[in-house]
């Protein structure tokens, strides 16, 4: 009896090293989405990126994903469950993960954590994000051109400096055709939600604006100003399926490059917390063929997009006015990282008051 | 088009998803049941909508789909709570996560595709007067049976006697049994009338509204319509008035944070529910008139004694 426990044992034993073996070989990347993947925006973009990690690593990694998980207490569970379940690496894809994010990365040191579009990091955590303000730079010159009004719809989300400084990024691009460009905003507060957006686009576009723009992310918008005979752009992906003749352009996320190469990193025990913000030059931040524009604007904006990507033009450039009148950034002087990160304030031009 | 015709078109949309499923849980409450599942009801009118309608490219095919989908679940309520006489309030609560959950994983496969729009009508003249044209004329028929379905309900509930009978029932089964009517299939019947119009109302959000199927595009408009059947004291005229006040209020907090008037984007938006609440009190100041529409039995199950 005995030399059958201990024979049945051991062979157990063997089972489950192997089984570890095995599975020590497989990375397992996991994946928290704030919307579902059929947003056809945000979502479905960070959705290519693990399309891609799958693709480029074929078996050795295994990719699991959580969508529509709520930022708040359910993100945490969220995390926490990917975790246990031995995930190596988990992308949490929102803002608002922050915090959860943080947390569950405490109490295990050994996963790592890469959060979007967030500022805080810790050794097992880090944060990257892309330079969405440059492509806003680029439509918002598009806009000037292209608009008879010369009043832009701005559907936002959330008052947070990432929108913040994309709303002043489009605005400051617009005044560089046609400095008395107005932008009117409004604040949706929510990330996704279609009825709002598609309400806030009608308001809009009944007050006179003739190009909308949002950042939000489903394709109401974009279908209401169809609806109605006006241009708008897309956001975070190529929305021109819901939009043939009213998408002149989208700012497309693309992830796949940093999403592979931090698989890579990982899979070869090179991987350390960080800050990453790439944005046009490197390819994270891609503008989506431009349709529906007549071909002088066209070049005009393929040329900014060059100029930005040689650093020979920088989105905030001095002198920038905020909204008060006062100057934010001197001439000649380029905004820093830092202040951009924590921008409260409009720059002059956009109609109405910054929720705080 | 002037902004004024602008923002009452917006408001017209905003109002009517409200009102079909406000109307059709009115009818099912005055039988005496309470269907808190008008948000699973609705979604899945909104997805088999939608389905239907990609398919075979015809919006009206989608409207009829949309009813069948809400009458579907709400036939699943009835058996429930009528025949198997489970809790009206936990099986409500569970048809809208069923609802939510189902409707989902239906719409998997069409989620993100461009949809078929319920088109507008166009009457030759009419449509085309400068201001009460689009406004009077040119809106999809859903809005025009909406209004409709006030009219009808009205006059069935309080002029007819089928009406009666709903309200007896509502307002004591055991009576309404004695007299021989069959309380059962009365409710079978409001119940899904209330299924149909919420179906009606959720193919309105993905046919009419915003033309696509995104998972919870009811976004709680269900639990609004709820809410405005109570608060309007089970009258068809008080829920209208409820359901266009709440979508002005909430159009008009859209309005004016785009003139750029320094209200908090926050409070513009929690005004349509604060106004409406306050607003149904003050009409519903009646304490005799309350006492009258309230049906007494309201989600209590109805055992026929042997």
């Amino acid at each position: 009896m005995k030399k059958f426990v201990s024979s049945v044992a051991v062979a157990l034993a063997i089972v489950f090293a192997a089984g570890a073996a095995s599975a020590a070989g497989k990375l397992k990347v996991g994946f928290i989405y704030v919307g579902p993947v059929g947003d056809h925006g945000w979502t479905y973009q960070h959705d290519q990126g693990r399309l891609a990690i799958e693709k480029e690593f074929g078996d050795k990694v295994e990719t699991i994903y959580v969508e529509k998980v709520a930022e708040g207490p359910d993100a945490e569970r969220a995390i926490e469950r990917l975790a246990r379940q031995g995930v190596g690496l988990i992308f949490t894809t929102s803002f608002g993960y922050m915090n959860p994010t943080l947390k569950v990365a405490k109490r295990f040191p050994k996963v790592k954590f890469e959060h979007a579009t967030g500022f805080k990091q810790s050794k097992n955590v880090a944060t990257y994000n892309a330079r969405f303000y440059e492509g806003r730079y680029i439509i918002g010159q598009i806009a000037a051109q292209v608009s008879k009004s010369g009043v832009a719809g701005y559907i936002a989300s959330f008052p947070i400096p990432e929108v913040v400084m994309g709303i002043n990024a489009f605005i400051l691009g617009a005044q560089t055709i046609n400095p008395d460009f107005k932008l009117k905003v409004i604040w949706v507060n929510s990330w996704f939600d279609p009825g709002k957006e598609a309400d806030a686009a009608k308001v809009l576009i009944g007050q006179g604006a003739d190009i909308i723009t949002q950042h939000t992310d489903s394709t109401a918008p974009l279908q209401i100003a169809a609806d109605k005979g006006v241009f708008a752009f897309g956001q975070a992906s190529d929305m021109i399926a819901f939009a043939p003749k009213a998408q002149l352009t989208s700012i497309v996320d693309n992830w796949a490059p940093y999403y592979i190469e931090r698989t890579k990193a990982v899979l070869d025990g090179t991987w350390k917390s960080d800050d990453t913000w790439k944005g046009l030059a490197a390819g994270t931040v891609e503008m989506a063929p431009y349709t529906n524009l007549p071909a002088d604007v066209v070049k005009m904006a393929q040329d900014t997009e060059a100029k930005i990507i040689s650093g020979e033009l920088h989105p905030f450039k001095g002198p920038v006015y905020k909204q008060d009148g006062s100057e934010a950034l001197p001439a000649g002087k380029n905004l820093d990282d830092g202040t951009l990160l924590s921008m409260n304030w409009y720059v002059k031009g956009v109609d109405g008051q910054l929720p705080q | 088009m002037g902004a004024l015709e602008a923002v009452i078109l917006t408001i017209i949309t905003a109002s009517t998803p409200l009102l079909l499923a406000a109307m059709g849980e009115l009818v099912t409450e005055r039988s005496g049941v309470l269907n808190l599942g008008v948000e699973g009801m609705m979604i899945m009118g909104a997805v088999c909508g939608f389905a239907a309608a990609y398919t075979t490219g015809s919006a009206l095919l989608g409207i009829g789909a949309g009813l069948a989908g809400g009458v579907f679940m709400s036939l699943l309520f009835a058996f429930l709570t009528q025949t198997l006489m489970t809790s009206q309030v936990a099986t409500g609560l569970s048809l809208t996560l069923l609802g939510l959950g189902l409707s989902g994983l239906i719409g998997e496969g069409f989620t993100g595709l461009p949809g078929v729009k319920l088109s507008a009508i166009d009457i030759p003249v009419l449509t085309d007067l400068p201001f009460v044209g689009p406004i009077l004329f040119g809106q999809d028929i859903l809005v025009y049976f909406s209004l409709v379905l006030v009219a009808a309900v009205g006059y069935v509930l309080f002029r007819t006697r089928t009406g009666l009978i709903i309200s007896a029932v509502g307002g004591n089964h055991h009576s309404a049994h004695a007299l021989g009517y069959n309380v059962i299939k009365v409710r079978y019947a409001c119940i899904a009338f209330g299924g149909a119009c919420s179906g009606l109302a959720g193919a309105y959000l993905s046919l009419a509204y915003t033309p696509q199927w995104i998972e919870n595009m009811s976004s709680g408009r269900g639990w609004i319509a709820l809410a405005l059947v109570v608060f309007s004291t089970w009258l068809p005229k008080r829920v209208l008035i409820g359901a266009y006040l709440f979508g002005t209020v909430w159009i008009m907090g859209l309005y004016v944070q785009a003139l750029g008037v320094p209200i908090p984007a926050q409070l513009l938006s929690s005004l349509p529910y604060l106004v409406t609440i306050v607003a149904l009190i003050v009409i519903s100041g009646n304490k005799t008139l309350t006492k009258v529409n309230t049906p007494a039995c309201i989600g209590q199950p109805f055992a026929p004694e042997r």
